[in-house]
């Protein structure tokens, strides 16, 4: 299931303007690596680069290769929309559809490319919302509307939803940054579970969160990869100056 | 500068406290209470006058609205409620007779319409859609133009235009089907920029979690956009209905009227509410011809009124 993701001399660009210069690292399988940095440095460019949602965006483009166990995402026969069931994302706002009950939000992957079969939705859409720690919440009110859910239990949903496709890798862009202290700590704790079958990148603005959770954090700064080592090291002993006086708040 | 990460990290430990701040300036007085109060008069005076002012456009902009539904329905109520109104045509019924019905306008109007909304929908929305999930470039803003000048376009015009093509260049008789051409030259634009106004509500979240699901971009829209915006769709849809039902332009040129059940789109006049109450008009003097005008149009009134009902009926159910 958990796939090695490379990155070789990426930038990112929107339109003119290079968001991403040349970026290199390797990601491991089964871990959970954290993308940390001040607004605008370009970490949620990178994540969306990973599932090519970066293209979605008018005037977005990528330039150098970014490898899925070898696989190069943007060679011109590979089809995005199949990258994106291999890498999953779930974003910084809740995002359940609202016309969809809770069950059909969490199949809606399956459903809408194509699965009808009931059995396989009704016990994916379990699965998914017990490995999501959603489930004993909602188990008994599957038709009621999505977005009838707190913001927590919508952020979990949507986890829920990402993981119902089997995705290899699993992408979060800030997903606790617009929840309680309470609903953070039950995503972080779904992380933790989550990694032993999905390779996980979170972008976080928090530090404590990216100590907490992370195996491996990436220090990005001004569209630049400052520092990339495991989460121990780069909070206790940062190799770049502008790393340290990051973490230590003297800067960002 | 790695020692002192070393002593911050982890724990990221809490500066001191400062002290809460004295409430006094440079010089050491101590700052009065905050004077909230200037102005607030004068404030309260402008607010209440805005909302007078409101409150009385809104009331005067009601005023014709109810007096034109109170007079049609005091002057047209009476020949709604005989059953033989719904039933029968005009067939054989000279002006000056009382009774016969409307069932063949009712039915002339209802059925262009329907042939109206089947062509001027699909082509409206799609319109849209290409407008703004996919459209860029000199193409989509040629389009918008197009548009905007088919809005501005007065019904006349469509209608002349319609006969142009149809009657002139083809030499096909007039018929209901022309009607139904003018009427969606008419109709498209309205529901090209509801819907269009309607899809740019759709938060562009929802969109990027449907992508990212693996979804293609078609589904996308279809399965997710759509829904999302379609009680607004709708409507717009009703209102570009409403619309077309009462236009009297295009069936004077290209429908005449005619007092007998003719439902054959293309062959034959076809007889429609509007052009029923045109045909009395012209006998004013007889109190049957102007009583059976206020019918008409009260009729006309509560089949728009009943589509819009059946219509947010339709969106709610929907939606859940």
């Amino acid at each position: 299931m958990a796939t090695k993701v490379s990155m070789n001399g990426v930038s990112i660009y929107y339109g003119g303007f290079k968001a991403v210069d040349g970026v290199s690292m390797e990601i491991q399988p089964r871990t959970v690596t954290a993308f940390i940095g001040p607004s605008g440095c370009g970490k949620s460019t990178v994540l969306r680069s990973l599932n090519r949602m970066h293209e979605v965006v008018r005037g977005g483009r990528v330039e150098g290769e970014i490898q899925l166990d070898g696989v190069n995402l943007y060679a011109p026969e590979v089809d995005p929309v199949a990258v994106r069931r291999t890498v999953g994302m779930v974003f910084q706002r809740p995002n359940p559809f609202p016309t969809m009950s809770i069950l059909d939000n969490v199949v809606a992957g399956l459903r809408l490319n194509g699965v009808k079969d009931k059995a396989t939705l009704t016990a994916r859409a379990e699965a998914s919302l017990r490995a999501a720690n959603l489930w004993e919440e909602v188990k008994d009110r599957l038709d009621k509307p999505g977005a009838g859910l707190s913001g927590g239990q919508q952020q979990r949903l949507c986890i829920a939803r990402a993981i119902a496709v089997e995705p290899q890798v699993l992408l979060m862009d800030e997903p606790c940054s617009a929840l309680d202290p309470i609903s953070t700590l039950a995503i972080e704790d779904l992380i933790a579970e989550l990694k032993r079958e999905y390779t996980i990148v979170i972008v976080t603005h928090n530090m404590q969160q990216a100590a907490r959770c992370s195996s491996f954090t990436a220090f990005m700064y001004l569209g630049e990869l400052i520092e990339f080592a495991p989460t121990n090291a780069i909070f206790t002993n940062p190799t770049q100056k502008r790393t340290s006086d990051y973490i230590t708040g003297r800067f960002g | 500068m790695t020692t002192a990460a070393q002593t911050q990290l982890p724990g990221f430990h809490l500066a001191a406290t400062p002290a809460a701040p004295a409430l006094t300036d440079a010089e050491g007085t101590v700052d009065t209470a905050p004077d909230l109060t200037p102005g607030s008069a004068l404030r309260r005076r402008r607010d209440r006058t805005a909302t007078i002012v409101m409150w009385s456009s809104f009331a005067l902009a009601m005023v014709p609205l109810a007096w034109i539904l109170l007079t049609v329905t005091r002057n047209g109520i009476q020949l709604l409620t005989a059953s033989s109104w719904w039933t029968t045509s005009q067939r054989n019924i000279t002006a000056s007779d009382a009774g016969g019905g409307a069932v063949h306008a009712i039915q002339g109007t209802l059925i262009q319409g329907a042939v109206t909304t089947a062509i001027a929908v699909p082509l409206g929305i799609l319109t849209a859609i290409y407008l703004v999930e996919y459209g860029r470039g000199p193409l989509a803003r040629g389009i918008s133009f197009m548009v905007d000048v088919l809005s501005g376009v007065p019904s006349i015009v469509a209608a002349l235009f319609v006969y142009a093509v149809w009657v002139t260049t083809f030499g096909f008789q007039r018929v209901g089907f022309a009607v139904c051409l003018a009427l969606v030259l008419l109709m498209i634009p309205v529901v090209v920029r509801s819907t269009e106004e309607m899809l740019k509500l759709v938060p562009n979240d929802l969109r990027e979690g449907a992508l990212a699901l693996g979804i293609p971009r078609w589904v996308t829209i279809t399965r997710v956009v759509l829904p999302t915006a379609l009680s607004g769709i709708v409507t717009g849809v009703l209102l570009g209905l409403a619309r077309v039902m009462g236009e009297t332009a295009p069936l004077l040129i290209l429908g005449p009227y005619t007092k007998s059940i003719s439902t054959n789109l293309f062959s034959g006049y076809m007889p429609t509410l509007p052009t029923m109450i045109n045909q009395d008009r012209t006998e004013l003097g007889l109190a049957t011809a102007v009583e059976r005008m206020w019918a008409t149009a009260l009729t006309l009134i509560l089949l728009v009124l009943l589509l819009n009902l059946c219509g947010r009926l339709v969106a709610r159910k929907a939606r859940v």
